[in-house]
């Protein structure tokens, strides 16, 4: 009984937190020094809807971030416009290190290339990226084509006949269907759905031929798709018989990068203490088990890492953007 | 038999306790418009994760079940849709209301979303594999038909005019072009605005064009709010029950088409409401009283939006694609919990699955009891209340919800801006309903659309693409069926006065 009132009464306070996150915005900054902090809960905003990939990587940093600093994570949702709703508003909220944001490559540098959402790549001050989900061209395990070669073939046979789902137009997904079609040097028809549940539904259901995901689409659904070709670096240990792009010789490593920042004002002391923070929970084994079950490959780019890291990340995209004619 | 003992489980002290909770905390945050059950399950998950896997799916579902069904409270008393899937709610339940039948209306709802949970839950427990494959075969151009479909029941729902209804679906459809289109990324209609670039909320427009006109009329006129009941009433269960009864076919059909379209990723409550209140309407013999407090229109509705609860399960658990908002946050939080979805859920987790399976029933069960006690306080203190305090109470919820939502003070503009374009539309006979239809079906019609196209396009035929599949014909046909109807009805009536006027009892 003792342990199911302490379940209500934070429950009670995360309600109340939830409901009021307003004050966290608007109040004054707290008087904020590095050295005891953090001590009190810090908002973790995802600037997406709940239940995606973005929202149940915060929730397994949740569990560890307590374990390490005492304090709790809350999180919170700012969903709209492919996260451009909560990145253009970062940096006016309380720079005190007790509101970070998370965000994600590419879309935090494709976004501000087209027509201005409201903030800039240069704006947002990451401190840590902790993973990504590698591209994957996925099919259903009873599709006829078998490698990546069939597909190929057969887009070749008859140009734009090959239809893959993925989620939303200038995303990652539809990135990586222009990179491929320019590697391999097909036409295939890309449709856009809602977000990735809505793409695989279409792919599960027969309406596409294949679709753009990651590892982590096919490790939800192991049981029905099978993966062609991963965009990673080395095979991913979930899929150890699934090759990379690179080793069928199409040279396409990328996906969906996430990680964390916090608004401009704060400290240089407490946002290395919490790219600190984030760092270590990245080095817990069982964070790191639980993460690649579910089809993520962990990176791990501190704060001092994180300019060459963007820089290198915005050459790639621009390259494709241009390509892709979201820039001239 | 195994099935059977791992239900029994969650009979187990926590698991009950936890339900009770649930359902409490669902009741009342569903009640509360702007609080909708997607975020009362996502403020939830965390305190779940110190739990075992089937005492937290058994807390959030209790959560889920009582959010929609509490947020037919708001829709009964306020006429304010608590939560999207109580729209069609506040057509029959508020006038029952305003004529002094609260009471009534509040129990109806309770038995009605206790029958519809259960059929829901049923469905869910025994046909969940069969249903999950019928989800697959609707693809974007059985969407796009779909949402036609429901743009189509405007014409039997909209009190009045029928042009006037369209005129709303008109507006709702052009505000649901707001913002950044998932289809093509263009940027519409947001006149420079980050704000706008999200789009309009839908539970923010629902607010506001819902509520903020019923606050405005409020202080406008000096009548009492509600007409107050008389006393010494009780509960009237046996009332309700008696109509239960007369309506149980009513009810039955309801709660078929609510876990039907459940099944449905991307559908929702609100459309399986709506759909099952057309039907009440249509095949009704008093179908003249409905939106008059007919207490059929609310025995459809709530029927069929607690059905989903069960129903929006099916494709979560199975296909691992949530078949409602609610859903797609218990399955990131079964995710983290080190779940699969799939076969396994049934085979492997069947005692986790079973188990939470028999924890919605209970829940479900719960509601009933306790539904009627905070029902019955609910209208007393609704009724009760001088408007003095009632009418600043009401708006500074509505304001404290809308921001809640995505923690963006812009919707809260949007949402009064919208309040007050309702209510001058209204005056003009042009009701939110369509309007809110519009704004939740314009976007599944538009993506269905182009994406069929572009499907039929690289198959070489696009006629065949949208007229060639059995499904949509099937949709199709309902379509006429719907735009027909009427004309038919009003085509009779003309012909035939003498022999329909006798054919009314």
């Amino acid at each position: 009984m003792r342990q199911t009132s302490r379940f209500k009464t934070l429950g009670l306070s995360t309600l109340v937190a939830g409901m009021l996150g307003a004050s966290a915005f608007a109040g004054p900054a707290l008087a904020a020094d590095a050295e005891g902090y953090p001590d009190h809960n810090v908002q973790y905003i995802i600037p997406f809807g709940p239940g995606g990939e973005s929202d149940i990587s915060a929730r397994l940093q949740q569990q560890y971030f307590q374990e390490l600093t005492g304090q709790q994570l809350i999180i919170q949702y700012m969903a709209g416009g492919g996260g451009a709703v909560g990145w253009s508003q970062l940096n006016e909220m309380a720079s005190d290190g007790y509101t970070i944001m998370g965000t994600n490559l590419p879309h935090i540098i494709l976004k501000p290339m087209g027509k201005d959402p409201g903030f800039t790549t240069e704006e947002l001050k990451n401190f840590h990226y902790f993973h990504y989900s590698p591209d994957a061209l996925i099919v259903t395990n009873d599709s006829p084509y078998k490698t990546l070669d069939d597909l190929i073939a057969a887009a070749k046979k008859a140009p734009g006949s090959v239809t893959v789902s993925g989620s939303g137009t200038q995303s990652a997904n539809d990135i990586a269907n222009q990179r491929f079609e320019s590697l391999a040097d097909v036409k295939t028809t890309y449709i856009p759905f809602k977000g990735t549940g809505a793409a695989v539904t279409a792919l599960l259901g027969d309406q596409v031929k294949a679709e753009w995901g990651y590892t982590t689409t096919a490790a939800n659904h192991s049981d029905k798709v099978r993966m062609l070709a991963v965009a990673s670096e080395e095979r991913h240990p979930l899929f150890p018989d699934v090759p990379t792009f690179k080793e069928l010789g199409y040279d396409m490593t990328g996906g969906a990068y996430r990680g964390i920042a916090v608004p401009q004002g704060t400290s240089e002391e407490i946002t290395k203490k919490l790219s600190d923070i984030f760092s270590q929970i990245n080095q817990n084994p069982e964070f790191r088990q639980k993460m690649e079950d579910l089809g993520f490959v962990l990176i791990d780019v501190p704060y001092e890492e994180m300019d060459a890291f963007m820089a290198k990340r915005s050459k790639e995209y621009e390259q494709v953007a241009r390509e892709m004619g979201i820039i001239e | 038999m195994e099935t059977l003992s791992f239900m029994a489980a969650a009979l187990s002290p926590l698991n009950l306790l936890l339900a009770v909770i649930g359902v409490a905390a669902g009741i009342v945050i569903g009640a509360l418009p702007g609080l909708s059950a997607t975020m009362a399950v996502a403020v939830l998950v965390p305190v779940t994760f110190g739990m075992p896997p089937e005492a937290a799916l058994i807390m959030l579902g209790a959560i889920y079940t009582g959010a929609i069904y509490g947020g037919s409270y708001a829709a009964i008393l306020v006429n304010t849709p608590g939560t999207p899937s109580a729209i069609a709610t506040t057509f029959d339940g508020y006038p029952m209301a305003q004529r002094g039948d609260g009471d009534l209306a509040v129990t109806l709802s309770t038995l009605s979303s206790v029958i519809g949970g259960l059929v829901g839950a049923l469905a869910l427990l025994t046909l969940a594999p069969l249903l999950a494959q019928i989800a697959l075969r609707f693809g974007p151009v059985e969407y796009f038909w779909l949402a036609i479909f429901g743009l189509t029941l405007i014409s039997a729902l909209s009190e009045g005019s029928t042009l006037k209804g369209f005129i709303g679906a008109g507006v709702g459809l052009l505000l649901s072009t707001v913002g950044v289109s998932v289809i093509g990324g263009d940027i519409r209609y947001s006149f420079g605005s980050q704000f706008l670039l999200g789009g309009i909320e839908t539970i923010s427009a629902l607010i506001g064009l819902y509520c903020i006109p019923v606050l405005i009329d409020l202080v406008a006129t000096p009548s009492a709010h509600l007409q107050p009941p008389e006393k010494g009433r009780g509960i009237r269960l046996g009332e309700g029950l008696a109509l239960i009864w007369r309506g149980k076919l009513n009810a039955a059909r309801s709660a078929v088409i609510g876990t039907l379209v459940a099944i449905l990723p991307g559908a929702g409550g609100s459309i399986a409401s709506l759909v099952s209140y057309s039907e009440a309407r249509r095949t009704s013999k008093r179908s003249e009283r409905f939106g008059h407090g007919e207490p059929d229109g609310v025995i459809a509705t709530e029927t069929a939006n607690n059905a989903t609860v069960g129903g929006g399960f099916i494709p979560t658990f199975v296909l691992g694609i949530p078949g409602t908002p609610p859903d797609a946050v218990i399955l990131g939080a079964l995710l983290v919990q080190g779940f699969r979805t799939g076969p396994e859920m049934f085979t492997t987790n069947a005692s986790v699955t079973y188990t939470f399976i028999g924890g919605l029933v209970i829940a479900t069960l719960l509601m009933l009891p306790m539904g009627l006690l905070i029902g019955r306080y609910a209208f007393k203190s609704i009724v009760s209340i001088p408007k003095a305090l009632l009418v600043p109470s009401i708006a500074f919820m509505t304001v404290i919800g809308t921001y809640a939502i995505r923690n963006n003070p812009f919707d809260v503009v949007v949402m009064v801006a919208l309040g007050v374009i309702g209510w001058v539309l209204a005056r003009y006979g042009i009701k939110p309903s369509p309007i809110v239809l519009g704004l939740i079906l314009g976007p599944i019609a538009e993506q269905g659309f182009v994406q069929g196209y572009l499907i039929g396009n690289a198959s070489g035929s696009v006629f065949g693409a949208f007229f060639g599949r059995p499904l949509s014909l099937a949709i199709i046909a309902m379509v006429l069926l719907s735009v027909l109807y009427p004309v038919w009805r009003t085509y009779r009536a003309r012909r035939l006065p003498k022999e329909s006027e006798e054919a009314r009892p």
